[in-house]
C-alpha cells in the first residue's frame, strides 16, 4: 500500500536521480525564502542575448519571476525581493527572453514513478517562467503526488478539454547527450530544477 | 543518407565507414552502455506485456487511421486548430511553405522531427528563401554540417567533440574549447536569438490524440517548448501513424519510448498542446496553429496485411542501438533517412525501391532488433519480405536464382555437394580447412579459414550408426541441416552417442534437405516454401514424438519460420502445427526433456566459454539450457560479456558483406579472449564455421566445439 509518505519518498528518489534538488518546506512562505536564498547564492544570470540588452550594468539586479502565486504570496514575495534588492516579475516575461535568474511556480501534480512535475502552463507567463529561468523552483504539495501518469488521466483530460491548453510534464533540468553521449544539463531550458515539497497538514493524516 | 547506385557502390561506402576509428569506438561504447541502461530503466517491469499492450493499442489505431484523422480534424476545428492532410512528402512541404507565406514569415525555427527529415522539409523551405534553424543540439550540428542524422534519437552520434568544437569555432567566429559542457552552452547562447527572431516554429509530434485534438511532444533539451511558444505561428508535421484515440494510449507508449530510447524513465519534458494558445508575439495575442498530417504511403501500409505493423514504430531507435551491423558501419550507411532495422524496411515504402534495394541486403538476421523493439515489430522477417518484394519487382540476381534451382531438388543439391568434395581436394590442407577458395557458393571468405566438405556425409554414415530399439520410450527424428550433414558429420555422431543407451528410437529420415533459411535470406520466397513442404513430408514419414536438430538456425527456421511461411495456407495449418510443436533444439531437448544429470558425466574442469547463437537465444529464447549443460558436464564455465552478440556469420551474409562480417567476428574473438577460456562451446554449425575459421586465421588458442561434442566426450561409458 502506498502512503503519502512513501509516494513522496519515491518521488524524491526518482527526481534526484535526474539531478533535481528536492527539499521539504513546511509552508509556502518558507518556499519563498528558499527562492531568495538560492537567488542570493547564485551568480548573476548570463544574458543569452547581450546585444539585445542595455549596456552592461556594473551591478545589475537579479530577477525572480513568479507569475502565478496567489495575492498574499505575491505580496510577500515582492516584499522579500525588495528587501534583498532583487527584481520581481509577475508578468512581461517576453521582455526578458535573454534569461532570468529564478522562476518560481506551483506544480499541479507530481508523478512518483518518474519524479515528474505536472504543470498547466497555458498562461504564457508561467510557460516562459519555466523555460527561460536559469533555476526553476517548483512548489509541490505532497497531497498532489500520484503513483504514475495513469492516475492523472482524469485531471489531464480535464485540462485538454478546457482548450486552449498547454500542459507540461517536467522531469529534472533541461538536458542533452547529443555530443558523444555525454550528459550535459541546461541546454535550452533551466540549468537546475529545485522541487520544494510541502507535506500534508497533520490533521489530514489518519 | 545511403544513396549508392548499386550494391558494389554501397559495399564500398560501407567499407569506408569501417575504417572510421572514432565512429567504431563510439559505436562500441554505445552498444555496451545501451544494454545496461535499458536493463536498468526497465528493471522490475514486465517488458513483454508492455510491448504486447503497445502493439495491440497501435494495431487498433492503425486499423482506424482514417477515422481517427476525421475525429482529430473535427475536434481541432472546434478549437481553431487548422488541420491538413498531405498525400506526399512534397505536398506536405508545399502546405508548410504556403502557411509561411500567408503569414508573412521570414525566419523559421524547428524542433526535431523525423517526419520533417523524411520530407526533406528544410531543403524545400530554404529553396523558398526562408531561413531555417534547427534547435535540437544534434540536429543543429548536422544542419550546420549539411548532413543527415546518423541516429533517430542522437542525430550527431557519429561526431566527436573536436569536430563539434571546430564547427562551432567556424559558426561563432571565436575559438571554441572542446569541453562538452561549454559546447552545449555555445548552442544555448547562439540559438536563443534564433528563437526570439523566428516568426514560425515547426515541430513534429510523438502523439496525436484524436479525442481532444491534442499533440504530445517528448524532448530532453526543452527546445520544442520554446519552438511551440515563442514564434507567432506553429506548424506540427505529424505522420498519420501517430494518431491514437486517447491520452491513455499515449501514456502507454510513453512508458516504453524513453526507457527503450535512452534508458530514461521519462524525458525531461513531455508537452501536451491542445489548440492555439495565448501568444504574446501574435497580433491578436493568439497563436496561429496548424497540424499537417503526412500520408506518404502510410494509408496504403495500414491496409497491408504483412507490413501494417511497421506503423507501430514509435521511433525509439532501439533497433539500431542493438544491431551488430549498425554498430560497425554507423547510421549514415545503415539507412536512407530512417535508420536501423526499421529504416531498412520503411525506406522502401517512403523513399522507394532504388533507395532500399542495397540497404535491405545488409541484415544478418540476428534478431537483436526484434528482441528490443518497443512495439513488438517482427523486424528481421519484414526485412526479408522487403527483399523478396524487391526481387520480385526488379528481377532475381543470378546467384539467387541458381541457389533456388539447386535447392528445389534435394538430389541435385546433394550431388553438387558431393562433387564439391572432389573438386576441393587439391586445395585443402592436412588440417581439413580449405586452403583457398571457392567454397561451394561463395567468393570472398578470406578473413577466416573455411572447412572442407567431409569425405563421407552423415547420411552415408547413418546406416552403420543406426541401432534397433525394440520397445522405445520415445521416437526421435534427427534433422541435420546441410552444414552438419556435409561438413561436420562428427557433431551429429556425437549426438547419436549421447542419445544411445537411453531407450530412444532414433531415426534419420534421408529425404530431408536444407531447411530453406538461406533461400529466404536471398529473397527466394517461393522456393523457401517448396523446400519447407518437402521437409515436413520427409520428417513426418518417421512418425516421431520429437524432431531434434543440432543447428540453432535450422531449429528456429523449422519452428518459427515454417509457421510464418504457411500462416495463410489453411490446407497446411494442422500439419504445420503438428510439425513445429515437435521441433526442439538439441540442448533444450537434453536438458528440459531428457533431463540429463551431472552423474552421467566425468567432470573435466577446463575453462569453457559459450557463444549464444542468435537463433537460439533470441529466435527460440533458449539461454539457460546450454549454460546448465556446460555446468552439468563439469566444465569450468566462464561466461563472456557479449555472449549473445551475433558472431557475424548470417549464412550468405558473410560472403555478401565480408568486411562487416569479419569485423563483427574479430570483436567477438576479442571478447572471448577476456574470459581466458580454452574451449568455446556453441550450438550452431554456422557459428562454428565462422568462429573456428576466425580462430584459425588469427592463430588464437581456443578450441571451438559444438555442445554435443564436449558433452559426448565427457559422457561416462555405461558398462
Ligand atoms: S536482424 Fe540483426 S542485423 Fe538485421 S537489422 Fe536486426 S539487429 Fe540488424
Ligand atoms: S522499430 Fe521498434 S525498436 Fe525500431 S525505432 Fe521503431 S519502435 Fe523502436
Amino acid at each position: 500500500m502506498q502512503t503519502p509518505d512513501s509516494l513522496s519518498a519515491l518521488f524524491k528518489q526518482k527526481a534526484e536521480l535526474v539531478s533535481a534538488v528536492v527539499k521539504e518546506v513546511k509552508t509556502p512562505h518558507e518556499a519563498l525564502q528558499y527562492a531568495i536564498d538560492v537567488c542570493e547564492r547564485k551568480e548573476n544570470c548570463l544574458s543569452l542575448m547581450p546585444a539585445l540588452n542595455e549596456p552592461p550594468d556594473a551591478n545589475p539586479a537579479k530577477i525572480i519571476a513568479a507569475p502565478a502565486l496567489d495575492a498574499t504570496l505575491t505580496d510577500a514575495m515582492r516584499a522579500l525581493c525588495e528587501k534583498n534588492n532583487i527584481r520581481f516579475l509577475t508578468s512581461g516575461l517576453r521582455e526578458h527572453l535573454a534569461g532570468i535568474d529564478i522562476g518560481l511556480t506551483f506544480a499541479d501534480y507530481g508523478i512518483a514513478e518518474t519524479g515528474t512535475l505536472v504543470l498547466d502552463s497555458s498562461s504564457e507567463e508561467v510557460r516562459l517562467t519555466t523555460m527561460i529561468s536559469e533555476i526553476h523552483i517548483a512548489i509541490l504539495p505532497q497531497s498532489k503526488i500520484r503513483p504514475d501518469a495513469y492516475h492523472l488521466e482524469d485531471e489531464l483530460g480535464k485540462n485538454m478539454r478546457s482548450y486552449p491548453n498547454y500542459t507540461a510534464f517536467i522531469t529534472g533540468a533541461s538536458r542533452t547527450a547529443d555530443i558523444e553521449r555525454v550528459l550535459a544539463l541546461g541546454v535550452h531550458g533551466p540549468l537546475e530544477l529545485h522541487i520544494l515539497i510541502i507535506p500534508e497538514p497533520e490533521k489530514e493524516r489518519t | 543518407m545511403q544513396e549508392a547506385k548499386n550494391l558494389k557502390g554501397y559495399k564500398k561506402e560501407v567499407d569506408d565507414a569501417l575504417q572510421n576509428e572514432f565512429l567504431r569506438t563510439a559505436m562500441d561504447n554505445f552498444a555496451v552502455a545501451y544494454r545496461t541502461g535499458r536493463a536498468n530503466a526497465f528493471a522490475g517491469m514486465d517488458v513483454e506485456a508492455l510491448v504486447a499492450d503497445i502493439a495491440a493499442a497501435k494495431d487498433a489505431a492503425i486499423a482506424r487511421m482514417d477515422e481517427l484523422f476525421e475525429e482529430f480534424k473535427t475536434n481541432a476545428e472546434k478549437i481553431g486548430l487548422k488541420v491538413h492532410r498531405a498525400e506526399t512528402a512534397s505536398q506536405a512541404n508545399a502546405i508548410i511553405a504556403r502557411i509561411a507565406k500567408e503569414n508573412g514569415v521570414n525566419k523559421i525555427i524547428k524542433s526535431k522531427s523525423m517526419t520533417a527529415e523524411e520530407t526533406l522539409l528544410n531543403h524545400h523551405l530554404e529553396a523558398d528563401g526562408y531561413e531555417v534553424t534547427e534547435t535540437d543540439l544534434g540536429e543543429w550540428i548536422i544542419q550546420l554540417r549539411g548532413e543527415g542524422p546518423s541516429h533517430m534519437v542522437m542525430p550527431a552520434i557519429h561526431l566527436s567533440r573536436f569536430q563539434v568544437a571546430d564547427l562551432f569555432t567556424d559558426v561563432t567566429g571565436e575559438k571554441q574549447d572542446s569541453e562538452i559542457e561549454r559546447l552545449v552552452k555555445v548552442a544555448r547562447r547562439e540559438l536563443r536569438k534564433a528563437y526570439v527572431e523566428a516568426d514560425m516554429g515547426v515541430s513534429g509530434a510523438n502523439f496525436a490524440l484524436a479525442d481532444t485534438a491534442t499533440i504530445g511532444l517528448t524532448t530532453n533539451e526543452g527546445n520544442a517548448r520554446l519552438v511551440t511558444t515563442l514564434p507567432r505561428v506553429h506548424v506540427a508535421l505529424v505522420g498519420l501513424e501517430k494518431l491514437v484515440p486517447t491520452l491513455h494510449d499515449a501514456l502507454l507508449v510513453n512508458r516504453a519510448l524513453p526507457r527503450n530510447a535512452t534508458g530514461q524513465g521519462i524525458t525531461s519534458y513531455v508537452t501536451w498542446i491542445t489548440g492555439p494558445n495565448v501568444c504574446g508575439s501574435a497580433p491578436d495575442n493568439k497563436k496561429e496553429m496548424h497540424i499537417v498530417f503526412l500520408d506518404n504511403g502510410r494509408r496504403d501500409l495500414a491496409r497491408d496485411p504483412v507490413f501494417a505493423q511497421v506503423l507501430r514504430c514509435v521511433r525509439c531507435g532501439a533497433c539500431a542501438n542493438v544491431c551488430p551491423v549498425y554498430r560497425m558501419v554507423g547510421g549514415h550507411r545503415y539507412g536512407h533517412i530512417y535508420i536501423g532495422a526499421i529504416g531498412l524496411i520503411i525506406t522502401y515504402f517512403f523513399h522507394g525501391r532504388d533507395k532500399a534495394e542495397n540497404l535491405v541486403q545488409n541484415c544478418i538476421n540476428c534478431g537483436a532488433c526484434k528482441a528490443v523493439c518497443a512495439a513488438g515489430i517482427d523486424l528481421p522477417r519484414l526485412i526479408k519480405e522487403v527483399h523478396a518484394r524487391i526481387q520480385d519487382e526488379s528481377g532475381h540476381p543470378l546467384t539467387s536464382l541458381l541457389m533456388a534451382k539447386v535447392l528445389r531438388s534435394r538430389k541435385l543439391f546433394h550431388t553438387l555437394l558431393r562433387s564439391a568434395y572432389l573438386a576441393q581436394k587439391p586445395v585443402t590442407d592436412e588440417s581439413h580447412y580449405l586452403r583457398h577458395l571457392p567454397f561451394v557458393f561463395a567468393q570472398e571468405h578470406n578473413f577466416r579459414r573455411l572447412p572442407a566438405i567431409a569425405e563421407k556425409p552423415f547420411r552415408d554414415r547413418w546406416p552403420l550408426l543406426k541401432t534397433a530399439v525394440s520397445d522405445p520410450e520415445m521416437r526421435v527424428a534427427l534433422f541435420s541441416g546441410c552444414v552438419q550433414d556435409f561438413v561436420y558429420p562428427e557433431q551429429l555422431e556425437a549426438a547419436v552417442k549421447l542419445l544411445s543407451d537411453r531407450n530412444i528410437a532414433l531415426e534419420f529420415p534421408t529425404d530431408q534437405s536444407c531447411c530453406g533459411l538461406p533461400l529466404e535470406m536471398m529473397g527466394e520466397k517461393k522456393t523457401t516454401r517448396e523446400v519447407a513442404r518437402q521437409n515436413i513430408n520427409a520428417m513426418s514419414s518417421a512418425d516421431c514424438d520429437y524432431i531434434i536438430t543440432l543447428c540453432a538456425s535450422c531449429a528456429s527456421h523449422l519452428k518459427n519460420g515454417y509457421a510464418k511461411l504457411f500462416e495463410h495456407d489453411e490446407t497446411m495449418t494442422d500439419r504445420v502445427r503438428r510439425f513445429t510443436s515437435k521441433v526442439h533444439p538439441f540442448s533444450a531437448f537434453l536438458h528440459d526433456i531428457l533431463k540429463v544429470k551431472a552423474d552421467e558425466f566425468k567432470p573435466v574442469p577446463v575453462k569453457t566459454t559459450y557463444h549464444a547463437p542468435c537463433h537460439l537465444c533470441r529466435g527460440l529464447k533458449i539461454s539457460e539450457a546450454p549454460h546448465a549443460l556446460i555446468e552439468l558436464a563439469g566444465l569450468d564455465f566462464r561466461p563472456a560479456q557479449e555472449e549473445e552478440t551475433c558472431c557475424g556469420f548470417g549464412g550468405s551474409y558473410s560472403s555478401k558483406f565480408p568486411n562487416i562480417s569479419s569485423q563483427i567476428l574479430s570483436k567477438k574473438l576479442d571478447d572471448f579472449k577476456k574470459t581466458e577460456a580454452e574451449i568455446l562451446v556453441t550450438e550452431c554449425p554456422g557459428c562454428i564455421m565462422q568462429l573456428r575459421g576466425g580462430v584459425k586465421k588469427r592463430g588464437d588458442n581456443l578450441k571451438v566445439r559444438h555442445i554435443a561434442e564436449v558433452l559426448a566426450e565427457s559422457k561416462r561409458q555405461t558398462e
